[in-house]
């Protein structure tokens, strides 16, 4: 049947038909819907992990069990799981081992730019980049055939545009392979030195193994073009914005494995064209390759390794003419993304920020608290950072930052590795005081379950981790829960586990505003005639506020009547 | 077939992958290659949100570029200005006159351009606005914004209405039905 899928979504209905059985991600965007929308199909098992490191030893040991398994991540949270990566690469599989991972070019959602493909490269395992969601979807069943024929885990790398671009595809059956067993194989599985010193040529002997399939696979195909001066080498977005920009015109080379890359087949295609150029998104990995092979061809001179390509960007650069509509003399101020109003996030940067503290932040929609007019946080580096890098801030800093600085960190980031870092101030004894912003879902990436949550990803509900007893079990004394929405308490808090001399967890608990269960009071009125125009209620950036003829005025279609504005009002207006 | 063109553009929240994902599968049933590319994340919080949406005989890029859109269709009226750079000579754009403020406008650091509609227009572009707010609110719900919209864009293409009703009963709840066939009927007028 014909239909329209995103690109994740194909990923999960490959997934389905290759006869996956078991499923382990972290979301993340933009991979999140591959875990989500597999978790649709019943006859999946598919489970929210704590964090990717985690997913991806579950997996590998549902491929161990002898059942094809799969995992899920983002291209930083690869670098979570990069340890067992490594490893599992020289292990090989018993059942097929898929891993999806997709890189935000252009950083819509993410904190860096990191082009996944230099992982496939350095943990020697296969990638394949399907360019659409119909190839998303073979790709993901053929990454079963190869990591079964060849003992290998096997990486499909996604990107923003294939991962949340619908196209069709066309659906197949469920297909289960025959059933394997678990054996004893204490050389193959066990990575001690001596095993592992015997699995690294075996490895090595793997890439020249599939370096022959690449030279042959149907998926790295050469597509005529009348126009022999000029030759692309391409893949994933790529292919499309060549094939857009100029239709059949140039020979291309269209790599659907990634790495290893044949390199006849490059070498024939080089000799059949007059010009190598090849067109791929961020880093040179296939220019490089080219090179490696000694062929003279250009990449990053034409194009960034910053940011995403488009079709005007490929035609413009490889000479073709674009045009462009009109553009309005006028400056359009932006319109970047902010918290939510009702948000409870919101109440609690503002007392941060009034109490003049260095905020250590971290990875969720709180990032937005770093934003005017909140302007609340000093860093934001990875998953669980805030927590470890206010330990080393406070202790090396002391009395300069001791009292002074915070963490804040949310539910699921906590779980993910905030605890770990938690587990050192409480060892290594620094008076940090952590706020873990528990909104009691992993709001950014849409709304997941984690293990803080109570549901697990089919909704179903299961084991609740208690925050406050997990943070006194690593050794926190001072823990204590309060309400974000009440600024009073938040401020007396924290000033409180500030001034203690031993380390303390601030649990900032309510429900993200957006959660279907939450029920708000409703819209607050402003009342024109006692407001004075202080402004004192736009200093928190809600998007429901705005000044009116220099009277606050609320958007009734977006206040939920959290009451954070009316306890900055003195004049009794909200 | 040349391949068409839509932009929708709006506010993170206002409902624009409905209108995606409704348009993705009338012109699916019409039998043509189709492409809509969306951006979720980050940027869905209050920020400005793109979806395009491409058909044709055969659909290679996922995205539109400038110079490149037939028509923008914008749930809110900054929005339509800041994207007409992606519309072709003679693009068209549909627009809810609604003003959402930006936060750099609420944070008084900008100020909302005024008269929109008539600069746009001075820029040569076709600029249909319909005040899709008060359409929706009338029809039940201010949520329902994006069916007025896709009503009015429906305007424009030689779908009929059965052809339009049953891609709205594919894509949303039973429970709004009759709610959004409403809202889509009045923009239409």
């Amino acid at each position: 049947m014909k239909t329209l899928m995103l690109g994740n979504e194909a990923v999960a209905r490959g997934l389905y038909e290759a006869g996956c059985c078991f499923i382990s991600s972290y979301p993340g965007t933009p991979s999140t819907e591959i875990t989500e929308c597999a978790a649709k199909y019943d006859e999946l098992y598919a489970e929210w992990a704590p964090n990717e490191k985690v997913a991806l030893e579950a997996a590998f040991g549902a491929s161990l069990s002898g059942k094809r398994s799969f995992c899920a991540m983002k291209h930083v949270g690869l670098n979570v799981a990069a340890d067992p990566l490594f490893t599992i690469s020289y292990t090989g599989v018993n059942a097929g081992l898929v891993i999806g991972v997709a890189d935000d070019a252009g950083m819509h959602s993410s904190q860096n730019e990191q082009d996944s493909r230099h992982y496939a490269r350095a943990s020697k395992l296969p990638m394949l980049e399907p360019s659409d969601s119909a190839e998303a979807l073979a790709f993901a069943k053929l990454a079963y055939e190869l990591s079964e024929k060849f003992d290998t885990a096997v990486l499909v790398k996604m990107c923003t545009r294939v991962s949340h671009s619908q196209s069709v595809v066309e659906t197949g059956e469920r297909v289960l392979p025959e059933q394997k067993k678990y054996e004893k194989n204490p050389g193959k599985y066990i990575m001690m030195p001596a095993n592992a010193k015997r699995q690294h040529p075996v490895v090595e002997a793997r890439t020249r193994a599939l370096t022959a399939w690449a030279e042959t696979a149907e998926i790295n195909r050469v597509e005529a073009g009348a126009d022999t001066s000029l030759g692309i080498i391409t893949s994933s977005t790529g292919y499309q914005y060549v094939k857009e920009a100029f239709g059949d015109t140039y020979p291309v080379l269209k790599l659907g494995m990634i790495w290893p890359m044949p390199e006849q087949k490059i070498k024939d295609f080089a000799a059949s064209v007059r010009k190598l150029v090849v067109v791929e998104e961020l880093d040179g990995f296939i220019e490089t390759h080219c090179r490696s092979l000694g062929l003279p061809v250009s990449g990053k001179e034409l194009f960034s390794n910053i940011g995403e390509l488009s079709q005007n960007l490929v035609k413009e650069k490889l000479g073709g003419a674009v045009q462009t509509g009109p553009a309005l003399d006028e400056e359009i101020p932006g319109r970047p993304p902010v918290m939510c109003a009702g948000c409870p996030h919101r109440s609690i940067f503002y007392v941060l920020k009034k109490m003049k503290l260095t905020v250590l932040g971290d990875i969720g929609c709180y990032t937005l608290g770093a934003v005017p007019p909140l302007g609340a946080i000093d860093t934001t580096i990875c998953m669980g950072a805030s927590v470890s890098g206010l330990h080393g801030f406070v202790k090396a800093g002391e009395e300069e930052n001791a009292g002074k600085t915070v963490a804040v960190i949310g539910d699921s980031t906590f779980i993910h590795s905030g605890v770990t870092g938690l587990i050192n101030i409480a060892y290594n004894e620094s008076d940090s005081t952590v706020i873990i912003l528990d909104n009691s879902i992993t709001g950014m990436t849409g709304h997941q379950q984690n293990p803080t949550t109570g549901y697990n990803l089919k909704g179903d509900p299961c084991t609740k981790i208690d925050l406050e007893g997990l943070c006194h079990a690593v050794g926190i004394k001072r823990v204590r829960v309060v309400d974000p929405y009440d600024m009073e308490a938040c401020e007396t808090a924290l000033r409180e586990e500030l001034a203690a001399k031993e380390p303390s967890v601030i649990i900032s608990r309510r429900p993200c505003a957006l959660l279907k269960y939450v029920k708000h009071p409703g819209p607050i009125c402003a009342d024109s005639e006692k407001c004075k125009g202080c402004k004192a209620c736009m200093s928190i950036g809600c998007p429901a506020i705005s000044m009116v003829d220099g009277k606050a005025k609320i958007d009734a279609t977006l206040c939920v009547g959290c009451g954070v504005c009316r306890q900055l009002c003195k004049f009794d207006a909200l | 077939m040349e391949t068409k063109n839509i932009m929708i553009v709006g506010v993170g929240g206002q409902g624009t992958l409905l209108a995606s994902k409704l348009l993705g599968r009338l012109l699916l049933g019409r039998g043509y290659d189709v492409k809509v590319s969306e951006v979720h994340g980050m940027s869905q919080r209050g920020g400005s949100v793109v979806t395009y949406v491409r058909w044709g005989t055969k659909v290679c890029s996922p995205i539109i570029d400038k110079g490149q859109a037939d028509c923008i269709l914008s749930f809110e009226l900054l929005e339509a200005a800041r994207y007409t750079e992606y519309l072709k000579p003679d693009g068209r754009i549909i627009v809810n006159s609604q003003q959402i403020n930006p936060m750099p406008v609420i944070a008084g650091t900008a100020s909302y351009p005024d008269n929109l509609v008539q600069k746009m227009e001075e820029k040569g572009i076709h600029v249909d606005a319909l005040d899709a707010l008060t359409l929706a609110e009338e029809a039940g719900s201010s949520r329902a914004v994006n069916l007025v919209l896709m009503g009015r864009l429906s305007t424009h293409f030689d779908f009929t209405e059965d052809e339009w009703m049953n891609a709205i009963e594919g894509s949303v709840p039973p429970k709004f039905l009759e709610l959004n066939k409403k809202a889509f009927v009045s923009g239409r007028k």
